[in-house]
């Protein structure tokens, strides 16, 4: 489904994911799952940091050069016997893809996991056309059946438990006995892949997103476990890619650097299971494969990126390391972000494609405890990027009124240290005064956010610069 | 009326200060696009042939496929057979057009009904012959084409892929230097499947279970020693 | 006794004259910290001295006010720039003045150089005192079982990591029990605890979770903030732990209140 921005109800979804025992669950089992198989998998490799440093290297000169490897891939594509379509917009690739899916009379497109697709609103789209999308991915199957959005980038389905899963089959597949078992994932799982396969083999049309565009081939890459990304793209009589401009990388060699991080620092495999390089339709002696292959590229605000410092955000390869590593990813999942793209690449990426005024609590939303840029890939400085949309805000004036006030007030006396130092001399010892006897508050006026859920702690009593300076002139007095 | 394609265009251009003509940035990418530098490529595959082979079947095994180790091409049939034996499955398999599995030594098998051709998702069990594999990871790399049709790596129940131990190098750049080779003219073929291992999903509470959509088995038939 | 190995040991070089930054929260609200920082600074054979400050300017950087942190970084370099050194007991105050400051003079070559030149000075305490110092040991007691939280900012931008477990490690009477996920954030950060109570309060129910799950009598971490943090939710909690900055311990001053603690009368 298209999908509603409720970022600028982060904190009411953060409130509701908080008190939500199933999802809280789920999420407990985020960074067990991710934060172990990550390490190991960087600790067996000692190129592992070399190898992001590469990553890193390829993704920066790519950027540097995008516009002339944007025509070398399509100049590539074309002579594999594929087309190459830009879109500069949500609405424009939207377009592109119903246009062709029309030419072929397509009833129904099956669908590998794409961030982009969910980012144009597509499946909506295809369904207003009188066209079925068929997610594939299990994780985006489930969430499809249950009219949901993804709630992480590589495992959009983290939210749910298998008893949730067993409901909507049940609900779902209506054709299969009642009495079935389906307690265990592994039931669970056949039950899905007997569904899918009947809409794999009569689909029209398969549609994938695209890990990286190779420039010197005019190859699509796409990586899975499952291999649905691959019966998508093989079955249909098309295959449409849909990417978005930073995918490029120049060469094979390029993407195999990239390869070697992305699959470490998503699920901690070597490798993903598939890695398929696909380069035009099938050939004219080929017994199998799709007989077009079109490539969309889709703008929707990133060339504009490429302008200044939220160009590192480009790098992105989409493992969700950062999300996976993330204490408030952890604290309310995917869904509170309240748009496409959730955990710290969500905060940065998201106001850059909907804006700052509805964008900006995510960039906000984060302790700046840097786990994500430390686990980064291609080394993308997140919490750098996330306060580069909090100094856009505050240039904007669109703080918070209240903390803008505050900010003002504080910045007053520190900016005044004259000021500053009798001020919190007398400030601390009034509160250390009311504070004596417990030692600490639980209710103090103006700090409702912090006394809600904690004690604060009385001040001892005086400065420390105050009683060092009293010291040191009682210590010269002395000397004297 | 500009197309889309211009209007992205010159937004990159524009961001990125440069108009198209700049000579350097030409020959940046130029340079880039005709040496392919390798970058980092790590040690664990840069063994002698032995230990590479070994490291090769290790990192198969531990990507949950099974593997054969045959001295010759003439044991393929009868461990294929066996396999077939071993799981209840029928002795029925399809393959591509491929020379060196049309080759094999079927006759010393006569109860194994082999087909040639792409599979319709009817069949159980896919035999292909991969380009080479490896070590690194324990990864087969496929070509599609009439010789080894790109269905048979994904709709049957099994896909079972021979692989001559002298093809399995330490490390993916050797063999996209053998594919540049194959095809220096252009394009390459429509698909380059890299496999590591059998279909799998974690998608349900992150329970790893295997035979997600793809090979619920991937069986590597190992031939012969490392050259 | 507290022993070293580094440069401070070397007898004939003029002592290091250390600017100390106390961090606005230890010089508000619990002075202790600072003391106990000087006593070790000195212990280690610096010279300590305490100029006129305020704030390093992380409240006003982190909230896209650059204005103000750029005021406040040039008003505390000015104050600090003729020390050797300038250390704080905070990780996160010293990260910010030694990972942040330069950028905050872009497109000033002047003030970015002297920036720079400021930067390369600034330690946090402990690291400061094993690095740079040579400290390998305290001449410290304390009975008790702790744990020890690694803050976000000291790990991560200025690897503080061993050297307090180092120097923990050499205090009498004291066991070091490690606690699950100690280097996972504490949910403060900073205006972040009081934006977004709701979260923060989440981040920091798990960590006082696995500070009781440890089994610890007392947790110990590198910065006030973090400290006031966990302490105010475990004090809410009912938990009977004693909260401490490191440098208490490792000072000998351990045996003063814990943060919110009241006052034996």
């Amino acid at each position: 489904m298209s999908i509603a921005i409720t970022s600028p109800q982060l904190k009411e979804n953060a409130a509701e994911a908080l008190k939500d025992a199933q999802l809280q669950e789920a999420l407990a089992k985020v960074g067990p799952g991710f934060i172990g198989k990550r390490a190991a998998a960087a600790a067996a490799m000692p190129e592992f940091d070399a190898l992001r440093d590469s990553a890193r290297d390829i993704k920066n000169h790519t950027l540097a050069h995008l516009d002339l490897y944007l025509e070398r891939f399509e100049e590539k594509v074309r002579e594999a016997g594929g087309h190459v379509h830009y879109a500069v917009d949500a609405a424009d690739a939207r377009a592109i893809i119903t246009d062709i899916c029309k030419r072929l009379s397509a009833k129904t497109v099956t669908k590998g996991k794409s961030m982009i697709s969910e980012e144009i609103g597509l499946n909506d789209h295809l369904e207003a056309q009188g066209i079925i999308p068929v997610e594939t991915d299990l994780g985006e199957y489930l969430i499809q059946i249950r009219h949901e959005t993804p709630s992480h980038i590589i495992a959009p389905a983290i939210h749910l438990n298998k008893r949730q899963v067993e409901a909507d089959f049940r609900r779902v597949h209506t054709d299969l006995p009642a009495d079935r078992d389906l307690t265990e994932p592994t039931s669970l799982l056949a039950e899905a892949r007997g569904e899918l396969r009947q809409k794999f083999l009569v689909a029209d049309v398969g549609i994938t997103g695209a890990n990286f565009l190779i420039a010197e081939t005019g190859t699509s890459v796409l990586v899975t476990n499952e291999g649905n990304g691959d019966l998508t793209q093989t079955l249909p009589k098309a295959h449409i890619v849909l990417a978005s401009l930073e995918k490029l990388v120049p060469t094979l060699e390029d993407a195999t650097q990239l390869l070697r991080v992305l699959a470490r620092s998503a699920t901690g495999q070597d490798m993903s299971v598939y890695t398929t390089f696909s380069t035009g339709p099938r050939r004219p002696q080929d017994g199998d494969g799709p007989g077009e292959y079109h490539v969309v590229l889709l703008d929707n605000g990133r060339s504009a990126m490429l302008e200044g410092e939220l160009r590192e955000m480009l790098r992105c390869i989409r493992c969700g390391a950062c999300m996976n590593h993330c204490p408030v990813y952890h604290a309310i999942g995917g869904h509170a972000y309240g748009w496409v793209y959730p955990g710290p690449m969500g905060s940065v990426l998201t106001p850059s494609l909907i804006g700052v005024e509805k964008g900006a609590n995510l960039p906000n939303a984060s302790t700046f405890c840097g786990r994500c840029e430390e686990v980064c890939p291609v080394r993308i400085p997140l919490p750098k990027l996330m306060r580069h949309w909090r100094e856009k805000e505050f240039e904007r004036h669109l703080t918070p009124a209240p903390q803008r006030y505050g900010l003002k007030v504080w910045s007053f006396f520190a900016t005044r240290g004259w000021l500053y130092r009798p001020a919190t001399r007398l400030a601390m010892a009034a509160l250390s005064l009311l504070g004596r006897s417990k030692g600490r508050f639980s209710s103090l006026p103006l700090a409702g956010g912090w006394t809600k859920y904690r004690d604060f702690p009385a001040p001892e009593g005086d400065t420390f610069q105050a009683q060092w300076r009293a010291r040191k002139a009682s210590s010269r007095s002395n000397a004297a | 009326m500009s197309t889309s394609r211009d209007i992205v265009l010159a937004s990159v251009r524009r961001s990125l200060g440069v108009t198209s003509g700049e000579a350097p940035r030409r020959q940046a990418v130029d340079d880039r696009l005709k040496g392919h530098p390798a970058g980092v490529v790590p040690a664990r595959g840069q063994l002698a042939p032995a230990e590479r082979l070994a490291l090769f079947k290790d990192k198969v095994v531990a990507a949950a496929a099974t593997l054969d180790h045959l001295p010759s091409t003439a044991e393929v049939p009868g461990a294929i057979a066996a396999y077939l034996r071993a799981r209840n499955l029928p002795a029925t398999l399809l393959r591509g057009a491929d020379p060196r599995l049309a080759a094999l030594p079927w006759q010393n098998e006569p109860q194994l009904d082999v087909w040639i051709g792409p599979s319709d998702g009817r069949q159980l069990v896919g035999l292909s012959h991969a380009l080479g594999g490896v070590a690194e990871s324990g990864t087969l790399v496929l070509l599609s084409g009439p010789d080894n049709p790109t269905t048979l790596n994904f709709l049957p129940d099994h896909h079972l892929v021979v692989v001559d131990a002298r093809d399995v190098a330490g490390d993916y750049e050797t063999l996209w230097t053998r594919i540049r080779a194959l095809f220096p003219e252009g394009p390459l073929p429509r698909e380059v499947n890299w496999i590591t291992g059998p279909s799998r999903s974690a998608d349900i509470e992150q329970t790893l279970l295997l035979g997600a959509h793809g090979p619920r088995s991937l069986h590597v038939l190992l031939v012969g020693e490392a050259g | 006794m507290t022993s070293f190995t580094g440069p401070a040991s070397s007898a004939h070089a003029r002592p290091p004259r250390v600017g100390l930054f106390c961090t606005c929260l230890v010089d508000t609200l619990r002075p202790s910290v600072g003391f106990a920082a000087a006593k070790l600074l000195e212990e280690a054979g610096c010279e300590v001295d305490v100029p006129r400050q305020t704030c390093c300017g992380q409240p006003a950087f982190n909230s896209g006010d650059r204005a103000t942190a750029r005021a406040l970084a040039e008003q505390t370099i000015a104050a600090f720039e003729s020390f050797d050194y300038v250390v704080a007991p905070s990780g996160s105050c010293a990260g910010m003045m030694k990972t942040h400051y330069a950028e905050l003079f872009a497109g000033e070559p002047d003030g970015m150089i002297r920036a720079e030149h400021f930067c390369a000075k600034v330690y946090e305490l402990v690291s400061f005192l094993v690095d740079v110092m040579g400290m390998t040991s305290v001449t410290a007691r304390y009975e008790g079982v702790a744990t020890y939280h690694d803050s976000c900012s000291g790990l991560r931008e200025l690897k503080v990591k061993d050297q307090p477990r180092t120097l923990l490690a050499s205090v009498e009477g004291l066991t070091l029990n490690e606690m699950a996920d100690a280097d996972t954030c504490c949910g403060f950060g900073g205006t972040f605890c009081v934006k977004y109570p709701d979260i923060s309060n989440a981040i920091v129910g798990k960590k006082a979770d696995n500070v009781v799950a440890s089994g610890a009598d007392t947790l110990l971490a590198g910065d006030l903030g973090c400290l006031m943090n966990m302490a105010g939710k475990l004090q809410r909690e009912g938990h009977q732990i004693a909260v401490r900055h490191v440098a208490e311990v490792l000072a000998g001053m351990g045996d003063g209140p814990a943060i919110g603690v009241a006052k034996k009368d």
